[in-house]
């Protein structure tokens, strides 16, 4: 049971792995408190509409499925939206038209259909759990990058008298710009993405060393105990 | 704002995919070849054009004479659902050779941010009947443009020695990336200069 949680944080993470649901990250990744209410917001719509499709898959006939998925997603987005704008209107204003373009984050859609249309609502309830924690954390890294580095501050929630904005010494002086605008969403996701291939391409190589050494290496590296080299550090 | 205004801000100033990230899914999904990157660029064109124009109306004359402007969500995704199917069917009918270079790019758009994200801000920025529809075609030019520049430097990438981490998507990323980089040349003072 609990790997249906823990797939979508690691193994299956929505945000590095299986890039889905790209356009909100990107856009309202400029600063730390927009990523946590964005993954709140996921979170609630992907929790709702997986367990209402889990419920509703015997009685949703089979040829409508996806209109009725979209209009389940759709009142849950409404939901957010609405509560948003009530009690947290500075970041709703902040997030934008983004709230509402939850609707056709593929990732809500992709997991209904493939996972809740299918599984008991247990599962459902769990992956859902996953999948909206791993989106929030990937999008958590982003901004937490662009944010320290494109500003130099970390923006979270006003609490009495904290201002809610810590302020990094000699980086919010001079911050490097580029990454809090635009083209910088684009290269640190390239480049976090670069380095996840990486790590799973190392990963690879190393299982497929321990699983058979290779002949020639075998000697040398019992001599030494040092590790194979990998392709990608090499 | 004048029809220029709104054409050059969509298509350059607030390029959709290069400023906003909406659509950016089949921008890198569907940038690998540049036939297809034209197809797909066309496709999205006509279909957003539609689709501002029918949630205007749907908008305009049901939503706000009812007062039930918070079903704004819910109508617009099942419209452009709706309006994707359609137009898929139209096609098919009218222009047999056209469906065929189109056909396969349809089904993909209904899930397009670009096209739900160019409804939802017509209607914020309170424009008209024909301003959201030059804003809608503007932003599908704007789309077309990104992605047949992105797909010409993917074909050439594909020919050039890239690190094995940075292969497909990464390099892809980094490219837009850039292509933003560029893209921030034009800034409202441009609309400033050109308009007075």
């Amino acid at each position: 049971m609990y790997s249906e949680f823990s797939k979508g944080i690691f193994k299956e993470n929505p945000i590095f792995i299986i890039l889905l649901g790209l356009c909100p990250t990107l856009a309202v990744s400029t600063q730390v408190v927009n990523a946590l209410g964005m993954g709140a917001g996921v979170i609630f719509v992907l929790l709702g509409s997986e367990i209402f499709v889990s419920l509703l898959k015997d009685f949703i006939p089979e040829r409508i499925r996806i209109p009725s998925f979209i209009v389940i997603i759709a009142s849950f987005v409404t939901i957010v939206d609405l509560v948003m704008q009530a009690y947290a209107p500075s970041l709703s204003r902040n997030l934008g038209v983004f709230v509402q373009l939850i609707v056709v984050n593929c990732i809500i859609l992709g997991r209904a259909e493939a996972f809740a249309s299918k599984r008991k609502l247990g599962e459902s309830l769990l992956d859902a759990l996953g999948m909206g924690v791993g989106f929030t954390l990937g999008l958590l890294l982003i901004s937490a990058i662009r944010e320290i580095l494109g500003s130099g501050t970390i923006t979270l929630f006003a609490v009495g008298s904290f201002d809610g904005v810590v302020r990094i010494p000699g980086l919010s002086s001079q911050p490097a710009r580029v990454l809090a605008l635009a083209p910088g969403a684009l290269l640190v996701i390239g480049f976090l993405k670069a380095l996840f291939n990486w790590l799973e391409m190392r990963r690879e190589t190393r299982e497929a060393w321990v699983a058979a050494p290779p002949l020639v290496a075998t000697g040398a590296a019992a001599a030494d105990g040092s590790l194979p080299a990998t392709e990608g550090g090499a | 704002m004048s029809y220029i205004g709104i054409i050059i801000t969509f298509v350059f100033i607030n390029n959709f995919i290069l400023t906003q990230f909406l659509g950016l899914c089949p921008f890198i999904g569907v940038s690998r070849k540049t036939d297809s990157a034209i197809g797909m660029g066309f496709a999205v064109i006509f279909v957003m054009s539609m689709a501002s124009l029918a949630t205007w109306a749907v908008y305009r004359l049901i939503l706000v004479p009812l007062n039930i402007e918070y079903l704004q969500t819910i109508s617009f995704i099942l419209i452009i659902a709706a309006l994707v199917q359609l137009v898929e069917m139209v096609i098919m009918k009218i222009s047999p050779p056209l469906y065929k270079a189109l056909g396969i790019y349809l089904p993909l758009i209904t899930t397009n941010c670009a096209v739900l994200g160019i409804a939802l801000i017509a209607v914020r920025s309170d424009y008209n009947a024909l301003e959201s529809f030059v804003a809608g075609i503007a932003a599908g030019v704007g789309f077309l443009l990104a992605i047949v520049v992105m797909s010409t430097i993917r074909e050439r990438l594909d020919r050039e020695w890239v690190p094995k981490p940075f292969r497909g998507v990464p390099i892809a990323f980094i490219t837009a990336g850039l292509m933003a980089l560029a893209f921030m040349a034009f800034d409202k003072a441009l609309l400033k200069n050109l308009l007075g």
